[in-house]
């Protein structure tokens, strides 16, 4: 991180490195490079673009995982999209994902990811690596166990939660279920947004930060007006990144299974109970379909707010 | 005297803040430490014991060790897998300018971290059984090896930029052809770099649970992430003596490597994911 980091907004530029030069080519011979990339590139396209094409397709058929539908699925044209839009259950689990990707990943993960980063940043203690580690463990154990850690945290009769909290038997996960996937979701990803706010913070000049506390600047105004606007970047990045990985996000699964009531049945559970569980594959690819495409809108959303530097 | 007021209550806001953060962070994970050495383990999170019986139970049950076993397979298939076809790939991209390189390495890691997961379930899952290979660890391993290349040769690519050519130009007048090269001169360069991906790799995999849950039906196949799930959904009563020791287990290789990579290369582990 230190030794590169590029400005984010000239990633995508193409071309724009500075030219490893002539001499490169001289080392590796283009028939060579080519017989390089071929592994990764068959492997990327066979398992990574073919099967986001494929969907496009398969969401304009009726195909199913069994009956006659499998085995000679016909082309349905836009019928599994009307269908789903007069599909209350699609309509909910659309709302839940929305709430659950602004919930947990733009408010919890990223201003909590921040505070940490920006109060920890000058301060020499061992007591910070183990809150670092802390937060990084969360973010790495596996899914199924955290799963299941936090059912056992949450739960009504003797969960962990509850007994610090005299006096109170809420059954978290039925009561309030989609708040405690959110906040399970804000303490298992903050490790990510911490890490990066941490590096882009020690990367901007204590300089500047000296020259405004000499001005008399106090630390939300050294905030605003030297810290943000240096690391722009890095925030939209984050956010970028995050927002994708939490809209895609099949953990909350793990926790209740989409209920109760599929009020936590975010887009990934509904694409699963439809598609795998109930074999309605066409339906599944469909609403797929649809994820991929408020995908391209995040993203594209995000670069937007890059290239509009200042 | 006002000032150093401010400072004594920025001071305390801060202890409190830091203080609140590591406890959120720091409760749900007691049970983890606390049950495993439970005899009589519950839901709650309480110091009791220690005994390492549960432990014994764990390695009594031949589920278990399977799939341990088999979480370890995949996870290492995966690693050769990506580790071989990201630096072959990653060398090839930082020494022959490709129009619109960066722009494609760019659009492939966002298109990654998106299909790789759940919006392609129903085509891979598809995808897989017209092949033949659901049930097999080749299918499981391919699915998850396209999901992981496009990060690993971004991160590789960081390092074998930075490596100097000059080498590679002499073996190259000496006559090696270009995968001596490659396996001579650049591999031992870029080995923190391998390290790096490797270790990310068998992370990543080792914690996934969508899908061999999707891909593999029978249960003697099934890799840790699936068998604990399973544990505490079917069947009734968790047997949590059980779950509660094999979670550690589970769960203590991954932390211990990632630590160990975290220590050892610091943030640039996430070189590939960072722009």
């Amino acid at each position: 991180m230190q030794t590169t980091s590029p400005a984010p907004a000239e990633a995508p530029g193409g071309g724009a490195q500075p030219p490893r030069g002539e001499a490169g080519a001289a080392v590796l011979g283009r028939p060579a490079a080519g017989a390089f990339l071929a592994p990764a590139l068959l492997l990327i396209a066979g398992f990574l673009v073919f099967p986001a094409l494929w969907t496009l397709y398969l969401g304009l058929t009726d195909y199913r995982l069994t009956g006659a539908a499998a085995v000679n699925p016909s082309f349905v044209g836009l019928d599994n999209y009307t269908q789903a839009l007069g599909d209350p259950q699609f309509r909910n689990s659309l709302l839940v994902t929305a709430l659950f990707v602004f919930g947990s990943a733009v408010i919890g993960q990223t201003c909590l990811g921040f505070a940490l980063a920006w109060t920890m940043r000058d301060w020499r203690s061992p007591l910070r690596a183990l809150v670092e580690v802390l937060v990084i463990v969360a973010w790495i154990l596996p899914s199924s166990v955290v799963a299941f850690l936090w059912i056992a945290f949450l739960d009504g009769q003797s969960g962990t939660l509850n007994a610090l909290l005299p006096g109170v038997h809420t059954e978290w996960l039925l009561d309030t279920p989609l708040l405690a996937v959110i906040v399970f979701n804000t303490w298992r990803g903050t490790a990510f947004s911490m890490l990066l706010y941490g590096a882009a913070l020690s990367a901007v000049p204590p300089s500047h930060l000296e020259t405004a506390r000499l001005a008399g600047a106090s630390g939300v105004q050294q905030l605003r007006d030297v810290v943000l606007p240096t690391i722009r970047g890095h925030i939209l990045t984050s956010l970028l990144l995050i927002s994708l990985w939490t809209f895609n996000d099949f953990t909350p699964y793990l926790l209740t299974r989409g209920g109760p009531n599929f009020r936590t049945e975010v887009l990934p559970v509904f694409i699963f109970r439809n598609a795998i569980s109930s074999g309605q594959l066409g339906y599944g690819a469909a609403i797929s379909t649809v994820v991929l495409g408020v995908n391209l809108v995040i993203a594209l959303f995000y670069l937007r707010l890059l290239r509009e530097r200042g | 005297m006002g000032d150093s007021l401010r400072q004594v209550l920025a001071r305390v806001g801060f202890s409190v803040f830091v203080a609140l953060a590591a406890a959120f962070f720091a409760l749900p994970m007691l049970w983890l430490v606390f049950a495993p050495f439970d005899p009589t383990p519950t839901l709650a999170a309480r110091p009791a014991g220690p005994t390492l019986a549960n432990f014994r139970d764990v390695f009594d049950n031949p589920l278990v060790l399977t799939s341990l076993r088999n979480s370890l397979l995949l996870a290492l298939y995966a690693m050769v897998l990506v580790v071989a076809a990201a630096t072959l790939a990653a060398y090839a991209l930082s020494r022959v300018r490709l129009p619109g390189r960066d722009l494609l390495l760019y659009v492939l890691l966002l298109f990654s971290s998106v299909v790789s997961g759940t919006a392609a379930m129903v085509p891979l899952f598809l995808l897989v059984f017209e092949l033949g290979l659901i049930n097999t660890y080749l299918g499981v391993t391919l699915v998850l090896t396209g999901g992981l290349l496009p990060a690993a040769i971004f991160i590789l690519k960081d390092f074998t930029d930075t490596t100097p050519t000059s080498y590679e130009e002499s073996a190259r007048v000496f006559g090696a052809s270009p995968f001596q090269i490659l396996k001579d001169v650049v591999v031992p360069l870029v080995r923190p770099g391998m390290a790096v991906i490797a270790v990310w790799s068998i992370v990543n995999v080792w914690g996934n649970f969508l899908i061999p849950f999707i891909l593999l039906r029978d249960p003697d196949l099934a890799p840790a992430s699936v068998v604990t799930y399973s544990f505490y959904t079917e069947g009734g009563q968790a047997d949590l003596r059980l779950l509660s020791a094999f979670s550690l287990l589970y769960s203590v290789p991954v932390v211990v490597m990632y630590l160990f990579v975290q220590r050892r290369y610091g943030f640039r582990f996430y070189g590939g994911i960072k722009r």
